[in-house]
């Protein structure tokens, strides 16, 4: 094809236009921000993307490897040389198609994904002690582009083939799943048990960091793509696997995400005001509680405390910020170096005014009379010997603990699998995790059933799930196609 | 969309709402629940189903007016429509043949009961109702409960209709006369606390359904989340229905005014609204 083919003439060209030299020493290109403290008090977008001259300098940077490394970095695959030289040569929305053919939602990985872990971290130019190519803010630019321009293009669709296929979860997984069976011409429907659509892209991703807006626009595509979506359904109580099958479908992919939120369960941890990240960010997020015209109350803490070091921690104490908190703060048992959240969303926390008590454990909550959190016990802590992931595990330092006044505690320790699924059907195997066993193609014990992202992983990234979801398109496809 | 079939007043402040939910309606069973938003800026909260017409495809829903919430869905009439439905959740109650079946009931409680007794006496148990309220106009669906039960006994706290006295009073009157094998309670938390504690100090097992504050109600935000037996349990999945001699009952009831200021002030502000 000509938008991927290297060896296209004005592939060439353009690889030729320029030396590998002048093109490794352009500078890497700085992300447009909205100002810190003026972005803590509203819920603006905080990355406002590239012009257009920032991304065609940029995309010169890249120097189009034969062999590209990136690629192998990217659980979808998305040939990605191939999107940033259409850039270079200013097809944007050429640059857009190649990022379709492999990804239903271009806009939101260009936003979410944690690039600095893959693609970019296989670039040539680490190999040259100089910064990756920004390849993040390159898909969002085209995606972006694409979307602005109205000139939405979709991708090519196999001839309808009337296999039914079923969707339980309409996050990224789901959404990746959908998007690849529609493709190949499947009769897909996406069952939702919330009221929207997108998962945790719409319930836990705040809009700041990820726009709604955004979020729908990719929907639709899939929409128009023939994908059907059935809102307040959920498989396994609404219909069960029986009434799955009898409806037709064939197959079922279940991506039902990591539902159940994690405590310490450390004392006074049900009391008023502590609450899992999930709960906080779905009231704010997909209720709109911290607008006057919704139902939804939130609680606008002024002392947050969020316990956690991961994205969703950041999430949450920049939330806290922009509810109104004059202390927001993350409260996490080891040294920054091991924070699980992007280097970006920490940098961006700061800048906030976000306050980091590393080395520091909740050990306990206390409550006044009408049994609302006012403290909280912080025991301090110091690195020890590495674990089996070899990071340096915290150890309590005897004796050394503070109490530190809060109305508010946002525990963000990660999730457990939704258990929903797993308790209704069965025959399907559950680890004792409660995650759902599958096999290296994703399928279950039950043969039609496959599954991914968090409901098997049990807590990783919208990238990782939207992997998920396109491996087990194309397994559940050649499974389909040969029984 | 959620069509609203039938709307009934059965008290001041108890309405009965019949919504269209063929889905809900086929699958659900004793003891489940759904999650609604009213429209596009409401909250979402947990209703207990009170029955099912699988013809029509509805369930039944009997809801108080207590804050903006239920105010908005009593405000609704047939024909009009609730944004979302969704159901049925939670685990459906443990129905066996235990003997003889106690279901104390306070104030609405009686409606998400109504299915439980019923069950309970198809599985060949003898159902005693104990529907307990603060008057007489507050006493609901009577005749619904006594078609699926042996006996029911009505208790008010004014004494105008039945015996004067508490739910705890009607229980314990059955205790003393005759071995009881199973309680099942649904009310006000405080209610069924007392329920509990009576039951518990008799040693009868007894089982409470919760209404405590959700979200999603699918097991993901842990707003629910309750202390049963030293363990922290959350309501929409692990629940509704629990051991009430294990129930954290009054960390329960502190959780449940969580948001007690941010409910008045929404309150105060709608009924402004309301009243122009």
């Amino acid at each position: 094809m000509e938008l991927t083919d290297r060896n296209a003439q004005w592939r060439d060209e353009l690889r030729y236009s320029m030396s590998n030299k002048e093109r490794t020493e352009i500078a890497r290109v700085k992300m447009n921000e909205l100002d810190g403290e003026y972005r803590s008090h509203n819920s603006e977008e905080v990355n406002q993307g590239l012009t257009k001259e920032q991304a065609l300098l940029e995309a010169k940077r890249c120097l189009d490897c034969p062999n590209p490394g990136c690629m192998t970095g990217c659980p979808v695959g998305i040939n990605i040389p191939s999107f940033i030289k259409n850039i270079e040569r200013g097809e944007f929305l050429n640059a857009a198609k190649v990022l379709k053919m492999t990804s239903a939602l271009p806009a939101v990985c260009g936003r979410v994904c944690p690039q600095e872990k893959q693609c970019e971290s296989q670039c040539i130019h680490l190999k040259m002690k100089k910064p990756a190519v920004a390849i993040g803010y390159l898909e969002r630019f085209a995606a972006d582009y694409e979307r602005e321009s109205g000139n939405i293009s979709l991708p090519e669709l196999a001839p309808k083939n009337g296999i039914k296929v079923a969707v339980v979860g309409s996050g990224p997984a789901g959404l990746s799943f959908a998007g690849d069976m529609a493709k190949k011409g499947y009769d897909v429907t996406v069952f939702e048990a919330l009221h929207e659509i997108g998962g945790v892209l719409k319930y836990g991703i705040p809009e700041f960091r990820l726009p709604n807006s955004i979020v729908d626009v990719e929907i639709n595509n899939l929409e128009k793509m023939g994908v059907k979506f059935m809102k307040d359904t959920i498989v396994g109580k609404t219909l069960s696997f029986d009434d799955i099958k009898a409806q037709g479908f064939k197959g079922m992919f279940v991506a039902s995400g990591a539902g159940l939120p994690n405590f310490m369960n450390i004392e006074g941890e049900n009391l008023i005001g502590v609450m899992s990240s999930n709960e906080y960010l779905t009231r704010v997020n997909l209720m709109g509680a911290a607008k006057d015209e919704f139902d939804t109350p939130v609680l606008k803490g002024k002392r947050v405390a969020v316990i956690g070091g991961g994205n969703t921690s950041m999430d949450s104490v920049r939330t806290a910020k922009r509810l109104g908190a004059d202390l927001a703060m993350i409260v996490y048992r080891r040294s920054e170096d091991e924070m699980p959240a992007r280097k970006e969303e920490v940098k961006h926390a700061k800048e906030e005014g976000v306050e980091f008590r590393t080395l520091h454990n909740p050990i306990k909550y206390i409550g006044d009379e009408k049994g609302r959190v006012k403290q909280m016990l912080l025991q301090k802590m110091e690195l020890g010997e590495p674990d089996e992931k070899g990071r340096r595990r915290p150890v309590a330092i005897p004796g050394a603990t503070e109490l530190v006044d809060v109305d508010t505690v946002i525990v963000s320790i990660g999730v457990s699998p939704n258990p929903l699924i797993p308790r209704s059907i069965d025959g399907l195997e559950v680890s004792q995790k409660g995650t759902i066993v599958v096999g290296d193609n994703m399928q279950s014990t039950i043969p039609m059933i496959f599954a991914g992202g968090d409901i098997v992983r049990g807590g990783a990234t919208v990238i990782l799930a939207m992997g998920d979801g396109r491996k087990a398109a194309a397994e559940m496809d050649s499974y389909l196609k040969n029984s | 969309m959620y069509k609203i079939i039938n709307k009934e007043q059965f008290s001041e402040n108890v309405f009965r709402i019949d919504v269209e939910a063929p889905l809900i309606a086929k699958a659900r069973k004793a003891g489940h629940f759904v999650i609604i938003r009213i429209d596009e800026n409401g909250e979402r909260i947990p209703l207990t189903i009170a029955g099912s017409d699988l013809e029509k495809g509805t369930i039944t829903l009997v809801v108080q007016r207590i804050g903006v919430s239920s105010n908005k869905l009593c405000a609704l009439k047939a024909g009009d429509y609730i944004a979302d439905v969704v159901g049925p959740l939670g685990k459906a109650t443990h129905i066996e043949k235990f003997g003889t079946v106690v279901c104390a009931c306070g104030g609405v409680g009686t409606a998400p009961m109504l299915p439980i007794a019923e069950a309970m006496k198809k599985a060949g148990n003898k159902v005693i109702a104990v529907l307990a309220a603060r008057t007489k106009d507050l006493v609901i669906l009577e005749d619904e409960v006594r078609k699926v039960s042996d006996e029911v006994i009505i208790m008010t706290d004014d004494g105008s209709y039945g015996t004067k006295g508490l739910v705890t009073n009607g229980v314990e009157s059955i205790i003393n006369r005759e071995k009881v094998d199973l309680c099942v309670t649904i009310g006000p938390a405080i209610m069924m606390k007392f329920v509990s504690l009576l039951t518990k100090k008799y040693e009868v097992p007894t089982v409470a359904s919760l209404n405590t504050i959700m979200v999603d109600g699918t097991g993901m935000c842990g707003a629910c989340r309750v202390s049963v037996g030293g363990e922290t349990k959350f309501v929409c999945v692990d629940g509704p229905e629990f051991d009430a001699h294990q129930v954290d009952f009054d960390g329960m009831m502190s959780r449940m005014g969580a948001y007690r200021e941010q409910e008045q002030a929404a309150f105060a502000k709608y009924k402004e609204s309301i009243n122009g």
